[in-house]
């Protein structure tokens, strides 16, 4: 599970190093348009429904938070 | 007589001293205090003798940017707009191409070593002290101005070459005046729009906004770059601004719907949308025009070269989602046509190359000549004077209604996440890392992916710690295939076509 969202990730951000980093959202190494394709991505990988509202820093800070969020909305 | 756009601004500023031009997330500018300002910065830049000059605007996205801007052409400089998120080696090619040996930039801005070792960078800031200290900063400019002509350069927007070298879209004051003319009396704009602005200032979409609010007296509201993640408080913000026009790329407006942003927010106020420097969905078109039936929508279409548009379609009538939205006809005082192989005027529904002539054309690429001949060439039809067209290197045809559709494009170019690149730019920046043999770069328009194949010893990390100090982000591979040895066709050449249909079997 961690290790797909990892390969989803790095293939958006080549240039990340996604163990590393814990202030993604707020450093902004991720921004707009990563964000965007990010989100698109897991919901195509795996199925989930993500809205306006999971947009949200908290979320996307790190590796385990988004993993965290896609395993909230797994079925 | 407009003839530069030094006119909108002190036409502006006599009609609307007092009222707020543009803002950013920490600062608003009136119409008198952008005039002051940046008279004051460009009396201080006229030491320099920078007429008909590059000079170089190294800041974040701000309203301080816009007084460079003018601030360049009162000195008769035209602006280089940067990308500072780029790599110091790309604005280094950038600059040593055209020359420039000046770059703006604010007090507050951090300016790496290697760039203020190259370069002579000056603050605004003290400019425009020094401007102020001069008694005569008013004559100077007058007298400058005199000299000026609606033929000399603006700016200069730099985009993606094949080469790996940057080519340098050299625009004039005409130009951008015919532009402007033109797309506030389409849209019939006012000094009642608030645009919220999205496109960045190295980008010339940019240059509606701007050019627009100095010549109508509108306001333009800079959108603080994190809410293109935020879709909800993305809305919010224009609500918040009471904007009532918006010109942005279909990525930004696909992404409000795909994340169901209505169901929670709608923009109240909003009255045009333009989308324009990529193709828009019409399936998530459709979504917007469901949610906010009131809105009159336009698709703009038109490269860099030609003053960022040549034609444009004004929605009136109903699209099935898997039907594309056409980019229309040309603008006023422009001509668009599709040019077979052969060269001819194509009128009925065959594919052709869309061409453009008028004076949106640009003036050529800065300091390139061949490049320009290449792409600027004499009317095919005839040799009675000297006529430029510009060869898009799009692909077009007409439908039923007589409007051009795009089709694709001719050559290596893609649109990747709104941003123009040349895939010969990549592929170049790569066969230069140690360890790489031969590579190609081809798209996976499917999954919006660039995806590098290459020859050579060396793992996906390796290459990409070499790239990512040579191009800008948008243009690092997304996808990497080592391969023993790449496929050739039948003319010797690295087969592309068969690269890219590989990557379409598999996803």
């Amino acid at each position: 599970m961690k290790e797909k969202v990892r390969s989803i990730l790095q293939e958006i951000l080549p240039d990340v190093d996604f163990d590393a980093e814990t202030a993604l959202f707020d450093d902004g190494i991720i921004e707009s348009f990563d964000v965007i394709q990010i989100m698109s991505e897991l919901m195509d990988s795996f199925s989930i429904d993500l809205n306006a509202e999971d947009i949200e820093p908290e979320n996307l800070n790190s590796l385990d938070a988004i993993v965290a969020l896609v395993e909230s909305r797994l079925p | 007589m407009i003839k530069s756009v030094l006119d909108y601004l002190d036409n502006t500023a006599a009609r609307f001293p007092n009222k707020v031009g543009y803002t950013d997330e920490n600062t608003s500018l009136t119409f008198e205090e952008l005039r002051t300002k940046s008279s004051l910065i460009g009396a201080a830049l006229t030491e320099y003798s920078l007429v008909r000059k590059p000079v170089a605007v190294y800041m974040k996205k701000r309203v301080e940017q816009i007084v460079a801007f003018l601030a360049a052409r009162h000195a008769g400089a035209f602006y280089v707009p940067l990308d500072i998120d780029s790599p110091f080696d790309r604005i280094d090619r950038i600059l040593s191409g055209c020359g420039a040996e000046i770059i703006l930039t604010c007090a507050d801005e951090t300016v790496t070593e290697e760039i203020s070792s190259s370069y002579r960078v000056l603050c605004i800031e003290d400019l425009e002290k020094r401007g102020g200290e001069k008694e005569d900063a008013d004559k100077v400019l007058t007298d400058l101005r005199r000299w000026q002509i609606d033929t000399d350069p603006i700016y200069a927007i730099f985009t993606s070459g094949s080469t790996g070298m940057p080519k340098g879209v050299l625009i004039s004051e005409r130009s951008a005046i015919n532009f402007t003319e033109w797309w506030c009396e389409t849209f019939e704009f006012t000094d009642e729009e608030i645009f919220a602005n999205q496109t960045p200032f190295y980008f010339d979409a940019s240059v509606k906004d701007i050019y627009a609010t100095l010549r109508c007296g509108a306001t333009m509201h800079i959108v603080p770059q994190k809410l293109f993640s935020l879709p909800v408080k993305l809305v919010e913000f224009l609500n918040e601004t009471k904007t009532n026009c918006i010109d942005w790329v279909p990525s930004v407006l696909t992404m409000i719907v795909n994340f169901k942003t209505f169901d929670k927010v709608k923009p109240q106020y909003l009255k045009k949308i333009m989308f324009l420097g990529e193709v828009m969905p019409t399936k998530q078109f459709n979504q917007w025009r469901k949610a906010l039936p009131e809105i009159a929508y336009a698709n703009i279409y038109g490269p860099t070269e030609a003053t960022g548009d040549c034609t444009y379609y004004k929605v009136n009538r109903e699209f099935s989602d898997d039907e594309p939205i056409p980019i229309g006809n040309a603008c006023e005082n422009t001509e668009v046509f599709l040019l077979s192989e052969e060269n001819e005027i194509i009128t009925d529904d065959r594919m052709g190359e869309i061409c453009v002539r008028g004076c949106s054309l640009a003036l050529g690429y800065y300091n390139d000549p061949e490049k320009t001949a290449q792409a600027f060439t004499q009317h095919p039809l005839h040799s009675h004077y000297p006529e430029r067209i510009y060869h898009t290197g799009d692909l077009g045809k007409y439908n039923q209604y007589g409007e051009i559709v795009y089709i694709s494009r001719k050559d290596a170019q893609i649109k990747h996440m709104g941003h123009r690149i040349e895939l010969g730019e990549i592929e170049v920046a790569l066969s230069a890392v140690e360890g790489v043999g031969r590579a190609v770069c081809v798209y996976h328009k499917i999954a919006n992916r660039i995806v590098a194949f290459y020859e050579g010893n060396i793992t996906d990390k390796e290459i990409i710690s070499v790239l990512r100090d040579k191009l800008p982000r948008y243009m690092l591979p997304n996808r990497f295939c080592q391969l023993d040895k790449l496929p050739v066709n039948a003319n010797g050449k690295i087969d592309r076509v068969k690269l890219t249909q590989s990557l379409e079997e598999t996803k």
